[in-house]
Order: structure tokens, then sequence, then C-alpha cells
């Protein structure tokens, strides 16, 4: 009894600390972000391009970042979207008694999902050269979609095997057709549609390695696809590199924009999810 | 033993995975009647059901010969089209599964697949089908709340609803009332007793009492085959084949 007891203590004691180590890190993270960041943080930050004298800037902000990160993030996001469902509906849906080859293809995306950024970076990078574009915000729109697709699949594909069969069946049995069948599914998964969204753009807008040769770098926002695009990891990669105090605080200030990017994408993501919940079964 | 077959299946086999599910499988499912299949777990019985709708096609390694033939049409022609067939079915399963839509919604659905578009055709429609499936009083204010938001009672009426909206001629019901209260499950074999006037019903079920309360006729599936056909009362009460007497008396003393 003595030995359960202590036993069941120790295990116990454990799991807190490992909680208070996560929870520790966190806020230990988010308050160094704010401490350092939050004197260099004002309007002009958010609002204007980098200006000043030193490299990257001293005044000014980091608009250009902002944008070329939304659009990086954004358009990586839809356009995986558009080649992710398809493959999901495909694989979960179509392929019905094929196990052996729907295996495969999972095994392919979850290669794909452990792949480190700076290869499709690189190999973002072939493609470009291969059609003569130079470093641009399609480049770098490309190369990131290429990262997300697996995330976006697999989250899909957890998703859809959540639904039970019988819901799909349901449909097939009043005389619809498979792609019928997928939309009535697609309902039903639409609360998971935004959770791997949010995935997909948290690890988007965050992912310095896949941008760096493909979307390259400006002060200007750019105007048009074929502009090189900034993106604010690389502008906090440069900024903190800097040997400015100043510079490097403003490093810090935008880390504390893009963190506020991605809670507001997350709460956002949320209330979504929440609000299409509604017909769920 | 009636006038035509509404569903006739010859020279049925089901493999599933090497396994004989159903072995040589002869039967004439009479029109407009209650029939019920009954039999121990797994001999086969909600096989034969889906047999008749086509839904053992996604089955993971099935193989079936011999021929179902529907209104003289064989379902397994390769030319046959599968969502046809299913139009004519409606199937009520285990559980009720409602779309993730409003109640209105569900019962629209499948006329609005089929080509039905037109919001005036669409509400008659739906408020038909709703008293025909004993719903309409209790969901008429909220037609445009959520499906799941009803009792599983109610669900599985409003799934009933659903699968009448498509104007089908055979119901088909997997073990329907297994998952319902008594107070609901008295009614949907209420239903099932009023709406055969109309449509050819076909039920699984391991209930003898409810197969007796409900059908005109009984199926004895056992291991995979046929063991007895014949009108409830002959089957229930007075068997003729020697397993039949032993699984029936198991259950009715």
């Amino acid at each position: 009894m003595k030995r359960r007891k202590s036993e069941e203590l120790f295990f116990r004691s454990l799991m807190v600390l490992a909680t208070i180590i996560v929870a520790g890190s966190f806020f230990l993270i988010a308050g160094t972000i704010v401490y350092k960041g939050l004197p260099y943080m004002n309007l002009d930050m958010l609002t204007k391009t980098p200006g000043g004298g030193f490299y990257i800037g001293k005044e000014g902000g980091v608009l250009n970042a902002i944008v070329g990160s939304i659009y990086v993030a954004g358009g990586a996001t839809i356009l995986g979207l558009l080649i992710s469902v398809p493959v999901a509906i495909f694989i979960n849906m179509y392929m019905n008694g094929k196990r052996f080859l729907s295996n495969v293809l999972r095994m392919a995306y979850d290669v794909l999902f452990g792949i480190p950024s700076i290869v499709y970076g690189a190999f973002g990078f072939l493609i470009m050269v291969y059609f003569g574009l130079r470093a641009s915000l399609l480049g770098g729109i490309i190369a990131v979609t290429l990262l997300v697709i697996p995330i976006l699949v697999r989250t899909l594909d957890e998703v859809i095997r959540t639904v039970p069969a019988e819901l799909g069946d349901a449909a097939l049995f009043l005389g619809a057709t498979r792609w019928e069948m997928a939309k009535v599914i697609l309902r039903q998964i639409r609360p998971g549609i935004f959770t791997a969204i949010l995935l997909s753009f948290g690890r988007a807008i965050g992912d310095v390695a896949s941008v760096l040769f493909t979307a390259g770098f400006s002060d200007n926002i750019p105007t048009s696809l074929h502009e090189p695009a900034a993106t604010l990891p690389l502008a906090i990669f440069f900024q903190l590199g800097s040997a400015v105090d100043e510079v490097q605080g403003r490093g810090y200030a935008s880390a504390l924009i893009l963190t506020i990017i991605v809670l507001v994408i997350t709460v956002l993501a949320q209330v979504l999810t929440k609000k299409f919940s509604k017909h769920k079964i | 033993m009636t006038k035509t077959p509404h569903i006739s299946v010859q020279h049925l086999n089901v493999h599933i995975a090497n396994q004989h599910i159903l072995n040589d499988i002869n039967i004439n499912i009479p029109d407009k009647k209650v029939t019920s299949i009954i039999g121990p777990s797994g001999c086969g019985k909600t096989t034969l059901l889906k047999s008749f709708n086509r839904l053992l096609d996604d089955t993971p390694g099935v193989k079936i010969t011999g021929k179902v033939l529907v209104d003289n049409e064989d379902i397994y022609d390769p030319a046959a089209e599968v969502t046809h067939i299913r139009k004519k079915m409606g199937l009520l399963s285990q559980r009720p599964y409602p779309l993730p839509m409003s109640i209105y919604d569900n019962v629209a659905y499948g006329p609005r697949i089929h080509g039905t578009r037109k919001k005036n055709e669409l509400d008659e429609l739906v408020e038909q089908q709703l008293k025909a499936a004993g719903l309409w009083n209790e969901v008429k204010d909220r037609l445009n709340t959520s499906a799941t938001r009803l009792s599983i009672g109610q669900q599985q009426r409003l799934c009933l609803a659903r699968g009448l909206a498509v104007g089908p001629e055979i119901i088909l019901g997997d073990e329907s009332t297994s998952a319902l209260d008594p107070v609901s499950t008295a009614i949907i074999e209420d239903l099932f007793i009023n709406l055969k006037e109309k449509y050819t019903i076909v039920l699984v079920t391991h209930i003898l009492r409810q197969a007796r309360r409900v059908s005109d006729y009984i199926i004895f599936v056992y291991m995979g085959k046929i063991i007895e056909f014949g009108p409830t009362e002959e089957v229930l009460l007075n068997p003729k084949e020697e397993l039949t007497k032993e699984y029936v008396k198991g259950f009715i003393s």
C-alpha cells in the first residue's frame, strides 16, 4: 500500500514539474519579447517601412515585413488548401479498397512533413532558377506552399478519419454521388479545416529557411508577385544580428508583432471553429 | 405466394476477404409487405440487406456473384446506375446519422441532389415527409435549427423522413430500433406498419417479438444460408426446419 502511494506521489510530482517547465518557458519567452520589445514598439513600427541611417533602419517600421509575411503565409495557405483538400478527399473517399496505395501516400506525406524547411527553400529556389524567376513574392509563396501542404494534408486526413463512415453512407443511400457525399463530409469537418488553416498559417508565417532564397528581402512593400518581399522572421534575424542596440530592440518589437499576429489568427480560428460547429454531429 | 415480387434474389453469393458470407441465396421479397430477416449475430442478415442496395460495393475484398432484381432490373448489371438504384430504396440504419445541417435541409437534401430546386415544392415535400414520419408537430416551429439538437428517437424519424423524401419504393431497416428507447421503438414500429401500404419494407432485427409485431413474412438466415422463409405466424409458431425451431425456442418460450 505504501509503495503504491509513493509511486503515485512520484509520478504526480513528475507531471507537475513537466507542466511547470512548459508553462514557465512559455511565460519566459513571452516575457522576454514583451520586456525587450515593448520599449521600441510604436505606431511607426506598424505603419511605416524602414528608414533612417542604419542597415534595415532605426526609424520607420517593419510594415514591409508585416505585409510580406501575411502575403506569403496567406497565399501559401490558400494555395495549399486548394491542393490539400482534394488530396485528402481523394485518399479517404475515392481510394476505398486500395488500402495499400493510400497507406503509401500517407507515408509519403509523413516523410514530407518531416523534411526541414531549408530543403523546401532550396527546392523552391531550383524551380525558380529553372523558370528564370528572381527572388520574389511568388517564389516565396511557392516554397512555403510546398512546406505547408504536408501539414494540411495530414491534418485534414486525420479530421476526415474521425467522421463516422455511416454519415457518408447516409448521403450515398439517398442516391448521392461520391462528390456529393464529399461535400457533406466537408460540412462536417469545417471546424477541422480551420484548425488545419491555423496550423498551416502559423508554420508558414514563422518559417525563415524556406523564404530565405525564394522571397528575398526588400525595404518596400511588394506591389506585384514578381517583386521581392520582406518577411517578419527574416527581418527579426537581420535586426537581431545588428551591432546597434536600437536596431536589436526593434528586432524584439518585430518578434512581438509576429507573436501577436499568430495570436490573433489563433483566436480567429477558434471563433470560426465554434461558429461552424453548429450542425456538427 | 403473392403477386410479383419486388426484389428477387437469384443465386447470390457474397465473399468478403475470402470468407463465404452469403451462400447461394434465392428469395423473392413480396411487394408492399413487411418482411423481416432474422437470425443469430454474424449469420449474414445485414450483408443480405445491404446487397439489395449495392451497399457492399465499398467493402474491401468483396466479391459478389448472382443477381438481385429490383423491378426486374438486375442491380449488379455493370450498366446499372448505382445512384438510380439507391434512389429507389431508403435505408434506416442502427443509429440515426443526421446530416450536419438543419432539420429542413436534412429532409430536402435528397430531393435537392435529385434535381428539385423550387422552394415551394421543397417546403411542401418537407412538411409531407415529416408528417409521414410522425415528426411534423414536434419540429414545425424549429425547422431551421440543427438536426443534432433532436433526441435520438426524433433523429431516427428524421432519417426516415429524409429517406422517404427521395421517393423510394422500398424501405430497408437495419436494426433500426436497436439504439432507441421503448417509446421511440413503438413509434417507429407503428410507422413501419402504416408505411407498408405504400412501400415494400425489409427489416433486419434480432428481436423476435418485434419481427412478430410488424412483419408479414420472415426470412430465417443461418450461417449465410436461408433456412426458412414464410408468413410470420408459420415461421415463428410452426417452423418446418429443425434449425428454425431451435432458434425460435431460444427466444420465445
